[in-house]
């Protein structure tokens, strides 16, 4: 049985190359003169200097969380870290004809042809290869609506007073550890912000991609829904084979007012590292969305099959009185990955309700952690949760966790956690491979049922991709 | 650095005392003993008290512990009146098979054995020292309860003296509760009972322990109980809190199952201002069965926390948990549950629950129930929850003509039911069913 998950898992990662494309040097390493350098080279203002500058020196007074998580890995040089990497600069291009051929190969090959999506699948996408927003389509027809989806570069630069207004509101500088480092030396992002009553009429999605092998990826994502507002925003990773560990810690913004709505998906694909765990992405990410407005609505869906290391908790600040919060989550991993994800709810709101639904599916040597806070403060009159959380175990070398928190402060609120932990039974699989499915279908459609709920979430193009992605990852792990 | 100098001061009081106890009973003490006992010292003063920054105590500040002066039990007097004022806490069926503690101090005179089959050894831990049993108690002591994490079983450790010792050799099945009686009424005392369980294969017996004390001043049991349940045998344990509720109580209970063996809790939480329960099973072979329960109720100026561990080492075990919480006033209750399940323990059943009744809008509950999962073929799951009572039930009762405190206690005492029928000591049940049917205040009248 087990020789024939073994081959499922096994699978080699098929977004593994590496695109030739000169880089601009900068020096390794990091202090206040770096921060300037790249702060000038990107040509930013003083207040974003400024802020960087704060963050920096909070961040060198803080220190790396080691005790907590259920993960571990070697000690993280941040001084041997390129923290700024970007193609080399042309004058500004006008269409995807004057992107670098190269580049656009690449997309190619990760299944996003650009000339074709603009018309085809209705997707805007911006691009963001290693730190600098390379190509944005469908930018003028959001420019109609007043919608600004552009790199975070360019918004600080177009649209500062926005910028100002509401980058850190959610996850201040100094935050944690790496939001701190990010704050300090974010490279690019995305910027995107809804007016007032607009719902944006396509699904909004970025590429992210990293590529050159020694530079942190530091990315920088703010989205803003004003009252009413609706965006739905797609999020989708690969990365290409390499033996060192590259870090990526990313911080994640949204603000949501009055009755506005925020849908925010992810599919995580990072390369997570040979079969002996060598190698593979460190994603240690902060995500945190604010229902500021009465109402308001934040959606977290995330597919997370990648990296060697996840680590993050997409979370909710429901402060908003009746706002909503929502987390749906799929973790698979295999071999050596270690994950340890969840999410935050915290009620300040009155009758605040949240969702958390997360499965997590571990195999090989994995070890897959859920860990979840739900907090409901005095104020959170009425406030409502209902979690679950849901572990699948593949072979008998991995480990599945849940460690879930759950304070309640007030005694009209109501909170309720359930996990359970299982396995694919045996005569589920034998009652399909009877029915003439093969027995990696078999297992690929059981997992999908376990992952329903998840996937529902999703959007359609998402959705197909994930359940192709979960089958991949999955290969010649049951057997 | 300021921080470092008064925990130094902190642990000072406790190094005193301990060089106190030392003179007074090195003569007397096995040099194991003693050098256990310095052993646990040591490690206790490098440790100090838990900081809330750590992981385990992030819900608890032991801090009015650290900061509190209290004094060895040997320096107090009174003994005898207090032991007994509170004589009446022995319970109806354990009049004949109880030892009672003063401060911790072992009370023959206040005990009666009567009731036990002769091949039962039920001892004051001090006498048993001096007996016969003192290699068994050499080689068992200490072994599972590891002082050399846990802050507070290394403070006991330091501080052994006295306690209870029982011991079933195989076969021996114990009729009556044998009940531990702990009193703390003296002052600003400080107290470190220690109790060893060895029952060998195919034993049986049931044990409780019930902790009590004085209501108006504040002072600290710190607790090891320590229980080795070999194959086939079966041990039936209670312990019901009682303390005062200005009291300090900690305790660490520590049992091994051997294969077949079996294992029943029931934690009763009432009394104290600050309690902490450290429980933890491990099921070491095939076979074994553990049920930990707990019902904890506490009202204003009382923090109750539960830690628990149960450990799968083997395959084919089955745990369950159920732990229930009643927080009325601005209390606040601590559920903190892990199932930790090796991946040599294929086919394990574990279940664990903790549901909180909120009846306060001042109450605060904090609950983490945990799962570590290493093997693939098990069945595990947990639940929690936190909520208050049903406002349809409570008005289709007071339609019925129950006052607003009847129809509460009454939906309360169905909700508390779950863990109450399951204890098989009917005075303890009793005792239950009084103290949650008849509370009369209801500091939360805010029904909306």
């Amino acid at each position: 049985m087990s020789t024939n998950i073994e081959l499922l898992a096994n699978r080699e990662y098929k977004y593994g190359f590496v695109t030739e494309i000169e880089y601009e040097d900068f020096p390794r390493g990091l202090n206040e003169e770096i921060i300037r350098l790249l702060s000038e080279r990107k040509g930013e203002p003083d207040w974003m200097l400024e802020f960087r500058l704060k963050a920096y020196r909070h961040w060198v007074t803080m220190r790396e969380p080691r005790h907590w998580p259920n993960i571990t890995y070697p000690e993280i040089d941040f001084q041997s870290i390129v923290y700024y990497s970007a193609p080399k600069q042309r004058p500004k291009k006008k269409s995807l004809d004057e992107v670098d051929p190269e580049l656009l190969r690449t997309f190619e090959k990760l299944g996003i042809p650009l000339h074709e999506q603009k018309l085809l699948a209705g997707v805007a996408v911006d691009a963001v290869f290693d730190s600098v927003s390379v190509a944005t389509t469908y930018k003028e027809k959001l420019k109609k609506m007043g919608i600004i989806f552009c790199s975070m570069s360019e918004a600080i630069r177009e649209y500062p007073d926005l910028v100002r207004k509401y980058l850190g509101s959610v996850v201040p500088p100094n935050d944690n550890f790496y939001a701190a480092l990010n704050s300090a030396v974010f490279s690019d992002g995305s910027f995107c912000y809804i007016p007032k009553g607009v719902r944006c009429p396509m699904e909004l999605s970025t590429y992210f991609r990293i590529n050159n092998a020694e530079s942190g990826q530091f990315e920088r994502t703010l989205i803003v829904a004003e009252e009413g507002a609706y965006v739905s925003y797609l999020e989708g990773c690969t990365a290409p084979m390499y033996d060192r560990n590259q870090l990526h810690a990313a911080v994640v913004e949204l603000v949501a007012l009055d009755d506005a709505e925020i849908k925010y998906s992810t599919v995580q694909n990072w390369y997570a590292g040979d079969e002996e765990g060598r190698g593979g992405i460190y994603n240690f990410v902060t995500k945190r969305g604010k229902c500021l407005g009465r109402n308001s609505k934040i959606s977290w869906t995330q597919v997370e099959t990648g990296s060697a290391i996840t680590w993050k908790y997409p979370s909710v600040i429901l402060m908003g009185d009746n706002s909503i919060g929502e987390f749906y989550s799929v973790a698979l991993t295999n071999h050596r990955q270690q994950a340890d994800t969840g999410t935050k709810m915290i009620h300040i709101g009155r009758n605040t309700r949240s969702t958390i639904v997360s499965k997590g599916i571990a195999a090989g040597k994995s070890s897959n952690s859920y860990r979840g806070l739900v907090k409901i403060l005095p104020k959170a009159e009425n406030a409502r949760n209902f979690t679950q959380c849901d572990s699948m175990l593949i072979g008998s070398e991995c480990s599945a966790n849940t460690f879930p928190y759950i304070e309640v402060m007030n005694n009209s609120s109501r909170a309720e956690h359930e996990a359970t932990t299982s396995r694919i039974s045996e005569e589920q699989l034998f009652y399909l491979q009877q029915r003439g499915l093969s027995q990696e279908d078999a297992v690929s459609l059981i997992i999908n049922g376990f992952c329903k709920e998840v996937f529902r979430e999703l959007p359609m193009e998402f959705a197909v991709e994930a359940q192709r992605l979960l089958g991949i990852k999955l290969e010649g792990s049951v057997g | 650095m300021m921080t470092q100098a008064t925990e130094a001061k902190e642990t000072g009081l406790y190094l005193e005392a301990y060089e106190q106890l030392r003179q007074r009973t090195a003569s007397e003490v096995p040099s194991w003993l003693d050098r256990l006992r310095a052993e646990a010292l040591e490690k206790f003063s490098e440790l100090g008290f838990p900081a809330p920054t750590l992981e385990e105590w992030r819900y608890t500040n032991v801090a009015p512990i650290a900061k509190a002066r209290f004094v060895p039990s040997w320096t107090v007097d009174g003994a005898e009146e207090a032991g007994r004022r509170w004589a009446d806490r022995v319970y109806e069926e354990a009049r004949s098979s109880v030892l009672v503690f003063v401060n911790g101090r072992f009370r023959s005179d206040l005990s009666s054995l009567a009731a036990l089959p002769r091949e039962a050894v039920v001892l004051g831990l001090a006498d048993a020292l001096r007996s016969e049993h003192q290699k068994m108690i050499g080689e068992r002591l200490a072994r599972g309860a590891a002082f050399d994490r846990q802050h507070f079983a290394a403070l006991n450790t330091a501080f052994i003296a006295d306690g209870a010792f029982v011991y079933l050799p195989r076969g021996v099945r114990v009729e009556a509760p044998i009940q531990l009686l702990f009193i703390s009424d003296s002052g600003p005392v400080m107290s470190f009972p220690r109790v060893l369980v060895v029952a060998e294969r195919e034993s049986e017996a049931t044990l409780i322990e019930r902790y009590v004390g004085a209501a108006d001043q504040p002072y600290f049991t710190d607790a090891v109980v320590e229980i080795y349940i070999d194959e086939n045998a079966h041990l039936e344990h209670y312990k019901v809190q009682e303390e005062g509720v200005q009291g300090f109580h900690v305790a660490t209970t520590w049992v091994e199952l051997k294969r077949a063996a079996r294992y029943h809790s029931t934690t009763v939480t009432l009394g104290a201002q600050l309690a902490r329960h450290n429980i933890a099973a491990i099921l070491t072979e095939e076979g074994g069965e553990c049920r930990v329960d707990g019902l904890y109720m506490v009202d204003t100026g009382q923090h109750a926390d539960t830690h628990s561990l149960i450990e799968h080492r083997a395959p084919r075990c089955t745990s369950f948990q159920l732990y229930k919480g009643i927080l009325d006033g601005r209390s606040r209750g601590v559920f903190n549950g892990r199932i930790y399940v090796h991946r040599e323990a294929q086919q394990t059943d574990a279940y664990q629950t903790n549901r909180n009744l909120m009846l306060s809008n001042e109450a605060r509950v904090d609950t983490k129930p945990q799962l570590e999962i290493f093997a693939d073929d098990v069945k595990c799951s947990h639940g929690a929850t936190v909520g208050q009572l049903e406002e349809e039930e409570l008005f289709y009762l007071r339609t019925r003509g129950l006052s607003f405190e009847k129809a509460r206690n009454l939906l309360t005492y169905g909700f508390a039911e779950e863990v109450v029928e399951k204890i098989a000591v009917d005075s303890i049940r009793e005792q239950l069913n009084e103290v949650i049917l008849n509370r009369l205040h209801a500091t939360a009248l805010d029904v909306r």
